[in-house]
Order: C-alpha cells, then structure tokens, then sequence
C-alpha cells in the first residue's frame, strides 16, 4: 500500500480545548489586572455580580449570533431590533395596559417576525445577510423613532422590572446549584453509558464521574460568589439558560450539526440533501427570538425603552463571537466561546470604568483587543 | 534549433507519477497537438512550461531557443515568451478588454496609468490580429468566443512566441471556432509556435503540423500529422492493457431500479444551451453502469439533475423500482435511496474543516441519529463501521479530514453515501487524483455493492476503470447518448470513437 502519508505536516489542528483553555487564561489575567489597579475591589461578590448582569444582554445575543455566524451569515440589525422589540414590550405594557407576560411575548415575536423575515431575504432571495441586515439595522431604528414619536417610554410594572433588576432568592439558588450538579453527574454518567452500551472508548462510568468534579465545582462556586452578594440576578439566570439551550441546540441536535455544514462548506451541505435555505431561516428566526429575550432583560434593566436602546450592540455581540474564536468564514465557533467572549469584553468595560480610564481610550483599547485577539488566533492557525 | 525544447520532464505528486519523463518540442511557427485521455499528463506539463510548477519541483529540462531555463513563477515564463490559456478563463469580467490586455503590465508613469496609451496600444494590437473587438467594452459582456479572444490578444501583447491552447474549442460555437482558426493560422504564419491541447479530434488534424500523444504520464509518439489517422491516435491514447487491478467479477442483474426518460439540462448561464440533451437510460440492481465520455459531455449534469441539485433548468422523468418519483432537491433523492458521490471532494464532498465523523454522518444524519436529536454514540459506532470497511487510515473518527490523503478523503465521501444505505448509488469520478491502492480499494467496494444488489452508475474519464468495472457502458457526446456498449463488445477504441463524436452508434 503506497498510501502511507496519514496526516500532512503543516497543518496545525485546531484543539477547541487548548482555545478555551487560552481564552479563560486571558479572562484570568484581566480580573487579576484589574483587581490590582482597583485595589482589590474587582474580584468581589459585588462586581462580579454586577459584570455578569452587564454580560447577559450582550451575551444572550451572542449565542444566537454565533449559530448565525457559524451557518455563514451575519446580522448586523441585532442592536436595531433589541430597540425595536423593547419599545414595542415598553408600549405594550405602558400605552396598551397589557400584562407583564404579554409584554414578553410580544417583545419574542417582534424578534422572530423580523428574524423571518430578514432569513427570508437572506435565504431565498440571495440577498446577502450582510446587505439585508445592514438595511434592518437603518430601518428597525427607524421603527423605534416612529412608534415611541422619538420618546423614551417608562416602564413601571414591577414584575416585567423585576426581570432586570431583581435577584433569585439564595435559597433557590441553591437548589439550583443542587440540580445543577446533579444535572452535570447524570450527563456525565449517560454518557459513559451509552459509551459503553455502544462499545467505544473505555466506557469507564467512574472516570467520568470524576470528570464531571470540576463543572460541578464550578457550579457550586459560582452559586457561593452570587450569593455572597444578593443572590443570581435574574438577567443572568436568563443568559444562562439561553447558554444552555444555545450548547444544547449546537452540539446535540440535526439543525445545530447542519448550521456547521453549511457555514463548513454549503455546496457539499446541500448535496448530501440538507435544505441550507430552510435551515438559514429558522437560524436567523432563532437569533431574532433571542434579541427579544434580551430585548425584555434590557428594557426592564433600564425601567424604559429608549430610542437608542441596543445601539452598536450588533458589533459587542459579534466581538464577543469573534473573541470566542468563532470563524467570520462560517462552520467554526461554539456557544461557550461566545459567552466567553461576551464575559471577557463586559470585564474590559468593567474594569476600564472602574479605574476611571477615560471613555475615548475605552474605546481603543477594546478595538485593539478585538484585533489582536483575531490576529493572534491567525498567526497560531498559519501553517507553519 | 527548436523553439522549445522539453527533456525527459517528470512530475510527481504524493502517491502519483503524473509526468514520467516526457520529451517535446515545438518548432517556429509550428501547430503542435498534445492528445491524451483525460489525467494522461496534458495538463501538467503545460503546467510545468508556464512556471505554474515553479523550476525545482519537477525533473528534467525545459530549453527556448537552446537556452536551458529555470521559472520560478508564472510571469518569469512570461517573459521568456510562453503564454497560456487556460480552459478556464481568466479574465476579470468587469473590466474592459483593454484593461484585461493590459492588466498587470499598465504603461504607467509613477503608478498613474496612462490610459490614452493603453486603449490606443489595445486598439492597435487588436487591429493587427484581426479581431473585431472594441477595446472599451466591458469584457463581461462579451461572448464566451470573444472572451477566448481577448485572452489571445493578452498573450501576445506581452510578445509570446509560444501560444498554449487548452481545450481552446470547448465553449465555441461552429462559427467562433473558424474565427479563432483564421486567427491561430495568421499567427502561425507570423512564428508564433503553438501548442494546441484538445479532445476534438477533427480539430486537430485540421490544423496541426505534428501530433503528439501521451498516455499515463509518457509521451507515447510525435508523428507528423500527415503520417497519422484518427483511429492510429485512438489506439495510441488508450494502447493500454486493462490491468488486473480490476477483480473479474459477474455480477448477478435484478429488476429494473432506476429508470431515467428524456433527461434534458441546460446550462445556468448560457440559456438556451442544453447541456443534457434528451438522454434516457436504466439500471438494473446489481448491474455497475458505466458513463464514459470526455469532460464536458455532460455526464455530471446528468447526475446532477437527476439528483434534484442540478442549477439550471431540467426536466425528464424518473422511475425508481417502476414507480415515477418526483425529486426536486438531493433530500428527495436520498429519501428514494439514491447516493451521489460527487466529483471533486474538496469543493463538492467534504467540510474539510470537520472531522470524519461530522463528514461521513451528514447525508445520513436523520438515519443515525433521529430527526431532530444527534446520537453521538451511535454516530460514533457507524463512522467506525465505515472506517474500518473502507479501511480509512486515519488516527480515530475525530481527525480532521482536511489533514487525510486524498485516497482517504475519497473514501469518507463514500462512507458517508454508504450511511445512507442507498438503493441507487451514482459515483462521478470515484478515483480522480488518488493512488492506485486507493483505487483498487475503492474498485472493490463497488463490486461488494452491486454484489449486494445496489444498482451502481459509474461516470469516468478514466477509460480503463469504465472497461473494467462495469457491465455495461454508456458513452454521452456533447449532451447526447452517442454509444451504448455491453462490457463483452466494449473496447477502448469504441468507446473512444463514440466519445469524440466520430460516429453515432445508434442505441
């Protein structure tokens, strides 16, 4: 057999693992930069607290953003719709009298209309999604202007603010932790199972077990340094559960596998029978049901919707991708590298206010990071 | 002296001999033809003469004029004289014919280009070859026959000696075809020598001096054109013995499993243009149908339309086991157990950025897995059941395919058709570009499906493979069925004949 040659050389393999490794190493050398310069004031309970409230919004779109991206796309019109479907769950509530639970709902299908609509275009038309969405970006502002006459709306329902501003119980957090871990141990220990049950690997159920320590851990740790200040915030409890239907959607179902094949290599998807457009429709649907989730966390953060509420979010969503190591090209990038990225970025702003840097150098210190962060990344996957 | 003058040139790639020692030459002024099957070499070595292979990755000697030279890139080659043409074109479609001539060689001064220069020089230049062309037109808007032009008037403004023509003809309409002769026979009776590659055979005797004819890499004869004929070339481009890389196997025939009538496909770009002209066919379970032709008969948008992914416009009607099916997209394909390897693994088979499990998993996702849930074990257990019937070599289901030789990708791409459990399985080219251990691993399977009653069709340049492997072959002609042979009657020649359109074998 002359077919000898296995693996080329020079071709680097990318190991999404040593890339989140690298990635929560810089988060590490951030909080402990900051926590100096801040005088040990920026690894606390209290901050820490507040940065993950700070990330939610931002993140929750990142996850959608990340599948829109690993199928190939892009939405630029993310921060317009977060406006728009805020404005329309603020007006619902305020000028209509509708309930908090309606209010949600109609922030959600102002998300998935658009979504549609624009993953329509995208899809079916062949408009490309950065033209479609750039266009949504101009237009759904313009939306928000016309429906709210250009004026901040006030919120006081105290439920629907009670989503933003509010903090789950300690207790319940708790049993949150408790369910978590179990949670993480039963997966761990399926896993293994099923492993097993199917022959492979050493389906060594023990093993596994001990592998699930350390999210466990995690969990609990997290759930300690909540509570320690007021309890989880809502807006994070939100950011995660949407984490978690984001990793669940990627890595265990059709639709998730198929968003990478097609972002991979859409001519190849499409021959081996997946339906790229269908499934580039409901990607965008997806991410639009998300901005309006984040839409209700943001809206009931600030207790208004304002005309210039989500501006420029579309970019902090898509750093946060892009510092998460997902690939612009399509077919690369998972969801806890996005959340990562999200976390990373709501720290530099975090921090940077928190050391009175001034706002002018706030900025390009977060668009140098964004650069290299992309840069370095190149330079690791150049063949050597 | 020759003008040009190729020693013993030899060029390998991983697991491939593509060259192996060919001598040419070219004379002043003369039309030489380079004729082979498909992969015989034509194209490399043309490669190797324009400093696409820059000097040091390929053996022996390239001399012009006497004068052994070394091209580390194209534009080096350029300069000594030699231009190419590619079969694609490559022409920036929205600029003008006068910035195309001049692209990358604008008469500047200081970096501003002067344009008055440039469309008088392109003016002057096209009037002095005879083309009816405006220089400021944009070159998008041309026809396919004038495009082809313009890339000859490109090639000379840089003062080429040595003109190389591949598959000049193959877009052309009748008529484009005698304007680009009359041109091609007024430079050659200005010096210019050139190298004429092309599958139509009647083009070549029309026109060439001398023909040479490679075969597997090695030139196996230059004669004088006059001291050939088309059946001499014939025998010559496929004189090979089938080997017996091909396992003789009879395959037992069933009913029939799929029945094609009327296709017809046109092209998406060029309405009107059927690239699939009336073609009905059938295949029985267990048979391997073979499709031979040269490329651009359209063999692939055969499958293609058939398979629902054709672009363009189609229509015929399908039969799967007796019953008319409907299919609009490859899911409705796959859902009738039809498979499709596609040609070309890189653009149309693989996500080379995934892993083998990820690739050999996705057509038969729903299968494996479930319609909305993956099973990550069960996913696993069958890219392993793949693997190691295939006999990939790989280090687990998680390498990266992009990091596997080209016989190993192939077979994921088949692995992956495999998972689909198909009925009807259509493979296009299932051997280009990978070594012949690969090959006969690959020959194998085939025989092991329609063995277990999966109707195969089979398209490939290859000739011998055809021969070899398949019970039957049909041989298609710029769209249309030309040649329907059983495997006992089949030989090289025949195929050959029906394939360059010669004669029609009424089927």
């Amino acid at each position: 057999m002359s077919e000898t040659l296995e693996e080329k050389k020079g071709f680097k393999i990318e190991t999404p693992a040593l890339r989140a490794y690298t990635m929560l190493g810089a988060l590490v050398l951030i909080w402990i930069f900051f926590h100096w310069q801040t005088g040990n004031n920026f690894v606390t309970p209290e901050n820490l607290s507040n940065l993950m409230t700070q990330t939610s919004v931002t993140g929750i779109i990142a996850i959608g953003m990340l599948m829109v991206i690993v199928a190939g796309q892009i939405d630029l019109s993310v921060g317009s719709l977060l406006g728009l479907a805020g404005a329309v769950s603020a007006i619902f509530l305020t000028d209509l009298g509708y309930g908090t639970v309606a209010a949600i709902l109609a922030a959600i299908v102002v998300g998935i209309v658009v979504g549609l609509l624009q993953g329509f275009l995208v899809a079916y038309f062949s408009i490309p999604a950065f033209i479609v969405t750039l266009g949504g970006l101009l237009a759904w502002r313009g939306v928000v202007k016309g429906i709210t006459n250009s004026s901040t709306v006030p919120v006081s329902d105290l439920a629907f603010i009670d989503i933003g501003q509010s903090y789950l119980h300690p207790t319940v957090g708790w049993i949150l932790a408790l369910l978590g871990v179990a949670f993480v141990f039963f997966m761990a220990f399926r896993r293994a199972k099923s492993q097993k049950e199917y022959g492979l690997g050493e389906g060594n159920i023990g093993a596994a077990l001990i592998k699930a320590i350390l999210p466990a851990a995690a969990i609990v740790l997290f759930i300690y340094v909540m509570n320690s200040y007021a309890g989880i915030p809502n807006p994070v409890l939100i950011f995660l559960i949407v984490a978690l239907v984001g990793f669940f959607i990627t890595n265990n179902t059709t639709f998730g596998r198929y968003l990478y094949a097609i972002g991979g290599n859409s001519e190849a998807a499409r021959l081996s029978g997946i339906n790229n457009r269908m499934i580039i429709l409901k990607v965008f649907a997806l991410l639009g049901a998300f901005v309006g989730l984040a839409a209700v966390v943001n809206t009931a953060r600030l207790g208004s919707a304002t005309v210039d509420a989500g501006a420029l979010k579309e970019l902090d969503a898509i750093a946060a991708c892009v510092i998460g190591g997902t690939s612009l090209m399509g077919g690369q990038g998972t969801v806890f590298g996005a959340c990562l990225g999200a976390l990373i970025m709501a720290s530099l702003d975090n921090g940077m206010s928190s050391i009175n840097l001034e706002s002018y150098l706030q900025d390009i210190i977060k668009g140098v990071i964004l650069v290299s962060a992309v840069g370095l990344d190149m330079i690791g996957k150049r063949p050597t | 002296m020759p003008l040009l003058e190729m020693r013993e040139i030899k060029k390998e790639f991983p697991g491939v001999k593509a060259l192996d020692g060919v001598t040419f030459d070219l004379h002043e002024g003369e039309f030489h033809a380079l004729v082979g099957e498909n992969g015989a070499g034509k194209s490399t070595l043309m490669k190797v003469l324009s400093g696409v292979y820059p000097f040091g990755t390929y053996g022996g000697d390239i001399l012009i004029d006497g004068e052994v030279k070394h091209f580390h890139n194209i534009r080096q080659a350029e300069d000594a004289g030699i231009a190419i043409i590619f079969q694609e074109l490559s022409l920036v479609k929205e600029l003008t014919v006068a910035e195309n001539i001049f692209l990358g060689q604008e008469p500047s001064r200081f970096g501003v280009i002067n344009w008055s220069e440039v469309y008088s020089r392109s003016a002057k230049l096209l009037k002095e070859l005879n083309l009816p062309l405006n220089p400021r037109i944009q070159v998008g808007r041309l026809g396919i026959g004038q495009q082809q032009l313009v890339e000859i008037a490109k090639a000379l403004s840089h003062k080429a000696k040595i003109l190389v023509l591949d598959e000049p003809t193959a877009a052309l309409t009748e008529s484009e075809v005698e304007t680009l002769f009359a041109i091609l026979r007024d430079l050659k009776s200005r010096g210019v020598g050139m190298i004429y590659i092309s599958h139509k055979l009647d083009e070549v005797f029309a026109m060439s001096d001398r023909i040479t004819v490679l075969r597997d890499g090695r030139s196996v004869g230059t004669e004088s054109t006059l001291a050939l004929d088309k059946d001499k070339v014939i025998s010559l481009m496929v004189g090979r013995e089938v080997g017996d890389i091909f396992p003789k196997t009879t395959h037992d025939l069933g009913d029939i499993a799929l029945e094609v009538r009327n296709l017809t496909a046109f092209d998406p770009d060029v309405p009107g243009k059927k690239l699939v002209d009336d073609v009905s066919f059938s295949v029985r379970k267990g048979e391997v149908l073979g499709i031979g032709g040269l490329m651009g008969a359209g063999r692939s948008e055969s499958l293609m339309s058939i398979f629902g992914a054709w672009r363009g416009q189609h229509s015929g009607e399908l039969y799967v086991d007796g019953k008319k099916v409907d299919v609009a997209s490859p899911a409705d394909a796959i859902e009738h157990g039809i498979g499709f390897v596609t040609e070309d693994r890189k653009r149309f088979g693989l996500i080379l950025g995934q892993t083998i499990l990820d690739n050999s998993t996705l057509a038969g996702l729903r299968r494996i897995s479930g319609a909305f849930l993956t099973h990550r074990s069960r996913e696993t257990v069958a890219t392993q059941r793949v693997m190691r019937s295939l006999r990939v070599k790989a280090g687990s289901p998680l390498t990266i395919t992009g990091t596997l030789s080209g016989g190993n990708q192939q077979k994921v791409v088949l692995g992956k058709w495999l998972l689909t459990e198909p009925k009807v399985l259509f493979l296009d080219e299932p051997t280009r570009g990978i070594d012949v251990g690969a090959k006969q691993e690959i020959y194998a399977e085939i025989n092991k499906l329609a063995a277990s009653g999966v109707a195969i069709v089979m398209v490939s340049s290859e000739l011998p493979e055809v021969l070899g492997l398949a019970d039957r072959i049909l041989v298609l002609h710029e769209g249309k069925l030309t040649g329907e042979f059983m495997k006992t009657e089949a030989t090289p020649e025949k195929v050959m004949v029906a394939a360059t359109g010669e004669s029609k074998v009424m089927v």
